[in-house]
């Protein structure tokens, strides 16, 4: 297995910088500029929420830093790693071993436990069954469901689905844990919950935190909010952290 | 890597039992018919060499008429005398045995059986690899006076006797009364499947007075080759006599055959060989039509397991990784269904060659082969949807209703 490209890490440099990106969809009269130009660029422990209405781009921008997608054009470093120059099994391992994700649907693995839902990128990290088993417990742990390892997810709440999922993307322990309108599917209550828990991520465990929504009271949990609009960013702007209640 | 591959893939065959036992079944019952329609034709073509080889060891049989069968109209009978010309010019054979037969109503005490009734010499029992379970072959005296004297076969002894020891005791053969003096070795079922042991033999002079009423014909010559003979060289030999003795005219046919039972042997066995063949083939068909059921299945499941493909991907599975795990779930499912395929064979070779009173025997060469070929249509059926789904564009996948 090759090994994944390893950045070179500097407190100076941005962790995640874009330079220039722009991403097109279509060719020819249908082409579509879903990101014209953007720049941007993230420091480590940053918890960054992007906004703006559908259509703008934060979607794209959003599959790009999780190395879903290549841009069409411009510059992504990642640690002063290239991003744009590599193949799709080589974001694949940059995901594997440096970002988390969580969705808005959780997504996770029907009929599987949580232990096993969260056990699953350690497995192709090829850690062993042990490790495994531990890691994945601490990560239960660490997201409040201690005692839920052998429920399936049809035997969860929304909100617990959602902690499984969030447990899943911490279990490696990532740079960057993405998160895709990661309460667009709870109740307003679960919400905060949920919220709170990628906060205290944040701040306990150094992760940085990018996080999709359209929800100004979840974007206010948030030390720097950027909107988007027709492509391009209208503000960006740091705020005071809110405290946790 | 490889390991965890395997692990993602049973999990995955665990979580749909129910749709995994489905899919194998095409494998499963392709696997067990190439397996028991190999296995029995194997039996079977055994069964006739053992059966060919028990009527008589380089055993050549003389009769008139033009084809093999029982009847031989028109032709007529060889006379002993052929025999004993046989016998004098001919080298290189073991047993000369001329012989007639003809049915015949049988009678000891309460008991009644009809049976064929055979007048032969010693040489009969040498010709036709008979052994003598319990008395004696014909002395000298009872072949050349034409003594009332028989030997029979374990059916009759069952038939007629029971557990009795039938040697010594009289059996009443059509209107006269007979001696029996031996009792042969079962051979058991013969090569047509007649009955082997449903015999009478008494000497030839006996059956030529009593039964047939003529003492010089005979209607079969049993000749028994030596071990070191060549029937290529003593079959024309014979020929050429029997023509001259019967004065065929050179431009007319034979009216006579002569059959050697290692060619009838092998064309039996040939003939088996090209069914078992032709059965297999079939078989192996449904064996293909079982592998594109896995195929369909595996393309349902990664349409279905998309969003699951999508979350892999997310996660940071590479493309072979998925590629494997769908190509190893495919190979598991129809490797599985492999073995379950022997054991159902197994099964049914057991019981099909028990109903069919042929030899078993267990052969690991078409078991391995079935095996690996079940296991090789799991990587190719299998291979174009663990493609599909390995192509995947992560970002469409987790959108995947």
């Amino acid at each position: 297995m090759s090994a994944a490209p390893t950045p070179t890490s500097s407190s100076l440099e941005p962790l995640i910088e874009f330079r220039g990106i722009s991403k097109t969809y279509g060719q020819g009269q249908a082409a579509f500029l879903a990101l014209s130009g953007i720049h941007l660029g993230i420091r480590q422990g940053e918890f960054l929420a992007i906004m703006g209405p559908s259509g703008s781009g934060k979607s794209t921008a959003m599959n790009i830093l999780g190395c879903l997608d290549a841009p069409s054009e411009g510059e992504f470093l990642f640690q002063g790693v290239h991003v744009e120059r590599l193949g799709r099994n080589q974001r694949a391992l940059l995901r594997r071993h440096y970002l988390g994700f969580v969705f808005q649907g959780f997504n996770l693995l029907a009929r599987t436990s949580a232990q096993e839902n969260v056990e699953l990128p350690l497995l192709y990290r090829g850690e062993s069954a042990l490790k495994r088993h531990t890691a994945a417990r601490e990560a239960l742990a660490r997201v409040g469901l201690s005692g839920w390892e052998r429920h399936t997810p049809a035997e969860l709440s929304g909100g617990q689905q959602q902690r499984v999922a969030i447990a899943r993307a911490i279990v490696t322990q990532p740079l960057v844990l993405l998160a895709d309108e990661p309460t667009g599917n709870l109740d307003s209550h679960r919400s905060h919950e949920i919220m709170e828990l990628l906060v205290q991520l944040n701040r306990e465990q150094g992760i940085t935190v990018l996080m999709v929504t359209h929800e100004p009271d979840m974007a206010s949990y948030a030390s720097r909010i950027v909107h988007f609009v027709d492509g391009e960013i209208a503000s960006d702007t740091e705020q005071e952290v809110r405290t946790c209640s | 890597m490889f390991i965890n591959a395997i692990l993602l893939a049973l999990r995955e065959i665990r979580r749909n039992l129910m749709r995994s036992f489905l899919t194998i079944l095409g494998i499963v019952i392709g696997v067990a018919a190439v397996i028991t329609m190999v296995t029995l034709g194997n039996g079977a073509t055994r069964m006739v060499g053992e059966q060919i080889a028990s009527l008589g060891s380089n055993l050549l049989i003389l009769r008139p008429g033009q084809r093999m069968g029982p009847a031989a109209f028109g032709a007529p009978n060889f006379r002993l005398a052929d025999a004993e010309a046989i016998r004098a010019q001919v080298s290189a054979l073991k047993a000369v045995a001329p012989m007639v037969s003809s049915g015949a109503p049988l009678v000891a005490g309460n008991n009644n059986w009809s049976s064929t009734v055979t007048g032969a010499t010693n040489d009969y029992f040498v010709a036709g690899n008979w052994k003598i379970a319990a008395g004696r072959t014909f002395s000298e005296d009872e072949q050349h006076a034409g003594r009332a004297v028989c030997v029979i076969g374990a059916t009759i002894q069952s038939k007629l006797f029971g557990h009795q020891n039938p040697v010594g005791a009289e059996l009443r053969v059509k209107n006269f009364s007979c001696r029996i003096v031996g009792l042969l070795t079962s051979k058991g079922q013969g090569a047509m499947g007649m009955d082997q042991d449903d015999v009478v033999v008494m000497p030839l002079r006996t059956a030529q007075r009593r039964l047939t009423g003529n003492p010089q014909d005979v209607s079969v010559i049993l000749l028994s080759m030596r071990d070191d003979a060549a029937p290529e060289q003593i079959m024309p030999q014979i020929r050429k006599l029997m023509r001259e003795r019967r004065k065929i005219a050179d431009n007319d046919d034979d009216n006579f055959n002569l059959m050697d039972t290692r060619q009838i042997a092998e064309i039996l066995s040939g003939t088996i060989g090209t069914i078992t063949t032709l059965l297999g083939a079939v078989a192996a068909v449904s064996l293909l039509v079982g592998g594109i059921g896995i195929m369909n299945i595996m393309l349902v499941s990664v349409t279905e397991r998309t969003r699951e493909i999508g979350i892999r991907l997310a996660i940071g599975a590479l493309e072979h990784e998925v590629l494997l795990q769908f190509l190893i779930e495919a190979v598991a499912l129809s490797a599985f269904g492999g073995i379950v395929g022997i054991l159902f064979a197994l099964v049914s070779c057991l019981g099909l060659s028990a109903l069919m009173n042929m030899p078993f025997e267990f052969q690991p060469g078409i078991n391995l082969i079935s095996f690996a070929f079940s296991a090789l249509i799991g990587v190719l059926f299998g291979y174009m949807p663990a493609r599909r789904a390995a192509r995947l564009d992560p970002i469409e996948a987790l959108r995947h209703e």
